[in-house]
């Protein structure tokens, strides 16, 4: 117990230092009240029921969790880092009556708006930059440049767009990012490229939003709170790793969180709630190196390892050397034994294994900073076997064609993808020059939904299965019209454009190896992502990048010239052509001289007709 | 407004203007020219400022240290082009890799609609070879373009080695927030017209190309950069793109702003500033610079490989390397880092250019002249056409007002009828014409080839010629078949409608293209207000065919020589005047430029109409 104590003041003292660096506004007050809050019950826990504490004592508690870094060098000579973090709890938070008010690992800030929303599947993901898959083969788990949350929800939920709405509501405020934007001109419902990817056989898509935000920028202000949620915040573990100015300084930043119900165990008997944090960053070594290719841990984050999250069962950094079997190319210092083989995303991979719970992986300088030199030139990548691009063609600002470009570099395989596309509505898609051709023959999707947009109300939403001949580029081309604004409906930089989310590309891809189905044994966390069911495909989701339009534009600086321009017209213009329609002319009678119209008057008198 | 609904003073207001048309019209034409003449004097125009925020107070530091890298990198392609005997594509595509960047290459052909004399080409194939350095952290959405020509003689090479020395040191930096695509083109304008139609995916010239197999979202701004020798002594901005396009002003602003900061000499239209405005020397130079900018612009073509990228709102202008031998000298490290601060701001923008105006001539690079100052002489000029056809339709009105009794009823019917035919007849004929002279030429020129002896370019333009002059002859018998004789009513309706459509024409052409509609105006405005059927018949047919649109295109070729410091000879005028037109079918074939159908289909049998009224019988 006092030990428990012990740390967690020392988790007080850490966490305002580390603040301090990557926030400095909200150092004392948020960051440690949270922190506080967490190690309380946590240490309490701990002190009742597990009195040996450590590792093993994770076993019998009803949450766990576990840490990971991955780290691939790729053939660009970039290093791809991704950490996994996941904590799993057997708890019921979509229970009625029954309030789940006892948490130990799981945030209790996502709890309570899982309860609360009865949210049964959520995937949140912030990026900042475009996963360049022709140069770094596929990631890990796959995002779209800016924000993207696609929600579950149970099937109970009466007003499901009121829940969406305050959920992303709250999310921002949880997350400090503008999640609020997002409204129904920008949520659609997948029919079939978002299936849940945890639990339970759903399949009525009015229980799923999806939404994207392009133009989200992703910085520490979000990171921040992310760091928040694991179990040791910053203060041990992998964790330690991320300073914002290291994982900013890079070519690629990604962080997600992924909430669904999977297995407690391998019998599947009951179900636990699943937390999954991940960040994934590239890091370009042409830029912070020199032109030197080498890397350490303590050059790409500025830290090294000296222990493991105290709460984690377990902690383990893979470095892939699958290209490396006799140490050719590189070499790994301190060097291990310990190697685990995985299939991933259809390709067996070696990865070197340090485990942080060991003592001995710290060597006699307590602490673990991997170092990889190059030693030759890396071969070339195989082509990723699915890859896609997109961009807008045409130039003026009346009319325009997006093309979407689906690479399948399978040398004789086939396989369906499923596109996704979502184009908000100032862009009118003439849906009727929808095709798609692959080697320059016509290629009719299979599947094809389609929901029109409703002018500022809804995007236009597309999906279509459709079949990709092998070593081929299929075309999908569709062409639209820019409407006009109203002048407030701009953005205050209109002449930057308009973002149009990435396009998503779903896809089952045939596998060269068997996938491993066997979800009993124990794998990497990286490896279990998307769950396999079958073991000649793999799944894999690409996403294309974002479109920035240009809409017409008026000149706002213009308002007082076209409102003199215009006042003028109209009083000149109008007012004398008014007046010449309106008014009427007559010939003018000369005035009678005086005799005659007396005369006249003593006519009228008399009946007789008048001179 | 009684003015113009009391029916008194209205009849007094037209009065004045038909009693004393002439004497305002002359003060029109010689007030339009004075004010003309008048925007190129120093208080009278404004100063150039940056209007776009994101550009100007952020200071940018330069550091670009490798100029003598990048001059070794230049001889190095030098080399290598000449072993290959042309675009070194291997090589370029090596070494951009080296440099970190993505490297993708585009082969285009083009065959011309007719051999191109003056750089000798006709049947066209090559290949650019484009560069993506990807910006850190940005979903590639948006580029900034940075080009160097390869041209086959031996000029341009150090353009080629600066921007493969500038892309190795933007490689290294972090704070890109755009992706920035270093190109290489082959064949100078028909590379980049292959290029741009292959990364808007778009064919509107007939151009043969491979698809471009990376892109980076919606270009930015470009800045095309032209230097033929290691040393340079000033840089030239050149900013006339394709139908007199002009990048936003904020570009020409930005150029002159790191000139200063850095201390290179800078130029427009290959003119140094003068300081002295209020010396006759002084306001003559800028005069010289306007006119030379108003001569590009009226012509329509790009000047240079930055012209075509204003079709698709990307702002652009291209930097030329001058060496004149002065004593002051600059060498490639210096112009590194202009162009590394240009980009630099050029990366931070969050916006297109937008801010600054996109309408203006410049008598040098510090002063400008707005939309809002040279409109009026173009205003001035065709307010004669206007008072001129107000004249007519009095004149016309007066006779029908007379014949208020039931009798005259009939008569203006038939006149009427008579008219709309001894109207429509010239107009259509002359038309038909203008469609034989933008057609026939390119179409014609193998049965040309085969019966005369000439290249299939000089049969080219010496057709147009035929026609142009052939022309003359044709449409002014026409009336006479449809009514015998020609009346005076006729003529007159015949000119009324000639004006008016001049008026138009003149009009929406200097909305587009100021140079080009204030030229136009400039020789047109007064044969259009002088003729008349009754004037010496040899006399003003001599002045007619002076104004007429063919000889105000050889005036301009004289007139640009002499202020370019190049005077020509008359028979090298000529000549000159014939490559013109060439080129101007081929800019218009090549490019799409808009000038030549505009002479040809529309001016020219303006014109037409306007010498048919002086030979009406």
């Amino acid at each position: 117990m006092a030990a428990v104590g012990v740390f967690a003041l020392a988790a007080l003292v850490l966490s305002c230092k580390c603040d301090s660096v990557e926030k400095p506004s909200d150092a004392t007050g948020a960051g440690t009240g949270s922190e506080a809050e967490r190690s309380g019950p946590a240490a309490a826990s701990a002190g009742s029921e597990a009195p040996g504490g450590g590792a093993g004592a994770a076993v019998s508690l009803p949450d766990s969790c576990e840490e990971e870094l991955l780290i691939r060098p790729l053939h660009s000579g970039d290093i791809y880092a991704s950490f996994q973090f996941r904590t799993l709890w057997d708890t019921d938070f979509l229970h009625q009556g029954k309030k789940v008010s006892h948490y130990r690992l799981f945030p209790k800030s996502l709890g309570q708006v899982l309860s609360k929303f009865s949210v049964r599947e959520l995937h949140i993901s912030f990026t900042q930059g475009y996963w360049r898959t022709m140069q770094w083969g596929q990631p890990i788990v796959p995002s779209p440049p800016g924000a993207e949350l696609w929600v579950w929800f149970h099937n109970t939920v009466a007003d499901v767009d009121g829940n969406w709405k305050e959920l992303t509501n709250v999310l921002s405020g949880i997350f400090c990012a503008s999640l609020n934007f997002i409204d129904s001109t920008n949520t659609v419902q997948p029919s079939a490229s978002f299936k849940p990817l945890g639990l339970g056989n759903a399949t009525d898509h009015r229980f799923l939003r999806y939404a994207t935000l392009p133009r989200e920028i992703v910085c520490t202000e979000n990171l921040t709170p992310w760091k928040k949620l694991l179990p040791c915040g910053s203060k041990a573990g992998l964790a330690v790793l991320m300073k914002s100015e290291k994982l900013f300084h890079s070519s690629f930043h990604s962080q997600a969180v992924h909430i669904r119900p999977v297995c407690k165990d391998w019998q599947c008997s009951s179900t636990a709630w699943e937390l999954r944090q991940t960040l994934n960053v590239v890091f370009d070594l042409y830029t912070s190196g020199q032109g030197k290719k080498e890397w350490s841990l303590f050059k790409m984050f500025s830290r090294t390892l000296t222990e493991a999250c105290p709460l984690a069962s377990s902690s383990k950094v893979y470095v892939d050397v699958t290209d490396n079997p006799e140490g050719e190319l590189f070499d790994l210092s301190p060097a291990t034994s310990v190697l685990n083989t995985a299939v991933v995303l259809g390709d067996r991979r070696t990865y070197s294994v340090y485990d942080l719970t060991q003592k001995e992986t710290f060597g006699q300088l307590r602490s673990l900073n991997l170092v990889l030199r190059w030693k030759g030139e890396s071969g070339d990548m195989l082509r990723p076997l699915l890859h896609a691009e997109r961009y807008v063609a045409g130039f003026g600002l009346q009319t325009g064609e997006i093309h979407t470009l689906i690479y399948n570099n399978h040398p004789y395989r086939a396989f369906p993808v499923l596109l996704l596309d979502s184009v908000p509505w100032y862009l009118r898609l003439y849906i009727h020059t929808l095709t798609v051709t692959s080697k320059t023959r016509e290629n009719k999707p299979s599947y094809i939904h389609y929901q029109p947009s409703k002018d500022r109300l809804r995007p236009h939403l597309l999906e279509m299965l459709v079949q990709l001949p092998p070593h081929s580029v299929t075309e999908v081309t569709v062409q639209f019209e820019r409407a006009l604004l109203k002048w407030t409906e701009y953005t205050p930089d209109p002449n930057h454009g308009f973002y149009v989310g990435s396009s998503v590309i779903s896809a089952l891809v045939p596998s060269v190896v068997a996938m491993d189905t066997n979800n009993t044994q124990e794998r990497p966390l990286f490896s279990s992502f998307f769950p396999t069911k079958e073991e000649s495909s793999y799944f894999v989701r690409v996403y294309t990048e974002p479109l920035l339009v240009n809409l017409p534009t008026p000149d706002f600086s213009m308002p007082y010239n076209v409102i003199c321009l215009t006042c003028t017209v109209v009083a000149v213009g109008y007012g004398s052509f008014y007046n010449l329609l309106t008014r009427t002319f007559q010939v003018e009678e000369p005035s009678q001289p005086l005799a005659k119209r007396l005369a006249n008057v003593i006519r009228r008198i008399r009946g007789v007709p008048l001179l | 407004m009684g003015l113009l609904s009391d029916p008194n003073r209205r009849k007094a207001l037209t009065s004045l203007l038909t009693r004393l048309n002439t004497p305002i019209c002359v003060v029109c034409y010689l007030a339009g020219i004075a004010w003309f003449m008048g925007l190129a004097f120093e208080p009278f125009t404004l100063r150039t400022y940056m209007s776009e925020n994101a550009m100007g107070s952020t200071m940018v530091e330069e550091r670009f240290p490798a100029g003598e890298r990048a001059l070794a990198t230049a001889r190095e392609f030098a080399a290598h082009k000449r072993k290959v005997g042309g675009m070194p594509v291997e090589w370029l595509v090596k070494t951009m890799q080296a440099r970190g960047l993505e490297v993708f290459t585009q082969s285009f052909t083009r065959t011309l609609p007719f051999p191109d004399e003056n750089k000798e080409r006709y049947m066209v194939r090559g290949t650019n070879i484009y560069g993506i350095l990807r910006a850190p952290r940005a979903p590639r959405t948006e580029a900034l373009v940075l080009s160097a020509p390869c041209s086959p003689d031996n000029s341009n090479n150090q353009a080629v080695g600066l921007l493969l020395g500038l892309a190795q040191y933007f490689r290294s930096q972090i704070y890109w927030a755009k992706d920035i695509i270093f190109l290489v083109n082959e064949h100078d304008l028909i590379g980049m017209q292959a290029w741009l139609e292959g990364y808007h995916h778009t064919n509107i010239t007939g151009m043969d190309y491979t698809p471009l197999q990376g892109r980076a979202g919606s270009i930015q701004a470009a800045l095309s950069l032209e230097l033929s020798s290691d040393v340079i002594t000033s840089l030239d901005l050149v900013l006339e793109g394709l139908n007199g396009q002009l990048p936003n002003l904020d570009l020409a602003n930005l150029f002159h702003a790191f000139c200063q900061k850095i201390g290179v000499l800078c130029t427009i239209q290959g003119k140094l500033q003068r300081g002295d405005w209020d010396t006759a020397e002084g306001y003559t130079h800028a005069v010289q610079t306007m006119m030379l900018m108003v001569l590009k612009q009226a012509s329509g073509r790009p000047w240079g490989d930055h012209g075509l990228f204003l079709r698709y709102h990307i702002e652009a202008a291209s930097v030329r390397g001058i060496n004149s031998f002065r004593q002051y000298k600059t060498d490639a490290t210096t112009i590194g880092r202009l162009l590394e601060g240009m980009f630099r701001k050029l990366n931070n923008l969050l916006e297109r250019l937008h801010q600054s105006y996109f309408f203006y001539l410049m008598p040098s690079l510090t002063h400008f002249v707005s939309i809002g100052y040279y409109m009026p002489a173009f205003g001035l000029l065709a307010t004669i056409l206007l008072l001129r056809a107000l004249d007519l339709w009095v004149q016309l009105g007066t006779p029908a007002q007379v014949t208020e009794d039931g009798a005259g009823e009939v008569e203006p019917v038939s006149i009427n009828n008579q008219g709309v035919l001894s109207v429509l007849t010239p107009v259509v004929i002359s038309h038909l014409t203008g469609v034989a002279l933008y057609t026939l030429p390119v179409l014609s020129q193998e049965t040309a080839v085969e019966h005369f002896p000439v290249s299939e370019t000089e049969a080219v333009v010496l057709t147009a010629i035929a026609i142009y002059t052939a022309g003359l002859a044709l449409p002014h018998n026409t009336h006479r078949f449809i009514s015998g004789e020609g009346t005076e009513q006729g003529w007159r309706v015949l000119k009324l409608v000639a004006l008016l459509y001049l008026a138009v024409l003149l009009g929406c052409t200097a909305l587009i293209n100021f140079s080009l509609g204030f030229i136009l105006a400039i020789t047109l405005v007064p044969a259009a207000a002088c003729v008349t059927p009754h004037m010496p018949k040899a006399l003003t047919a001599l002045a007619m065919v002076l104004l007429s649109p063919g000889c105000t295109l050889l005036y301009c070729v004289f007139i640009f020589q002499e202020l370019q410091e190049a005077p020509v000879t008359l028979p090298e005028g000529w000549m000159l005047f014939l490559s013109v037109i060439s080129q101007g079918i081929l800019d218009h074939s090549l490019y799409g430029s808009l000038v030549y159908p505009l002479l040809a289909l529309l001016i020219y049998p303006c014109w037409l109409l306007l010498w048919n009224i002086l030979f009406w019988k």
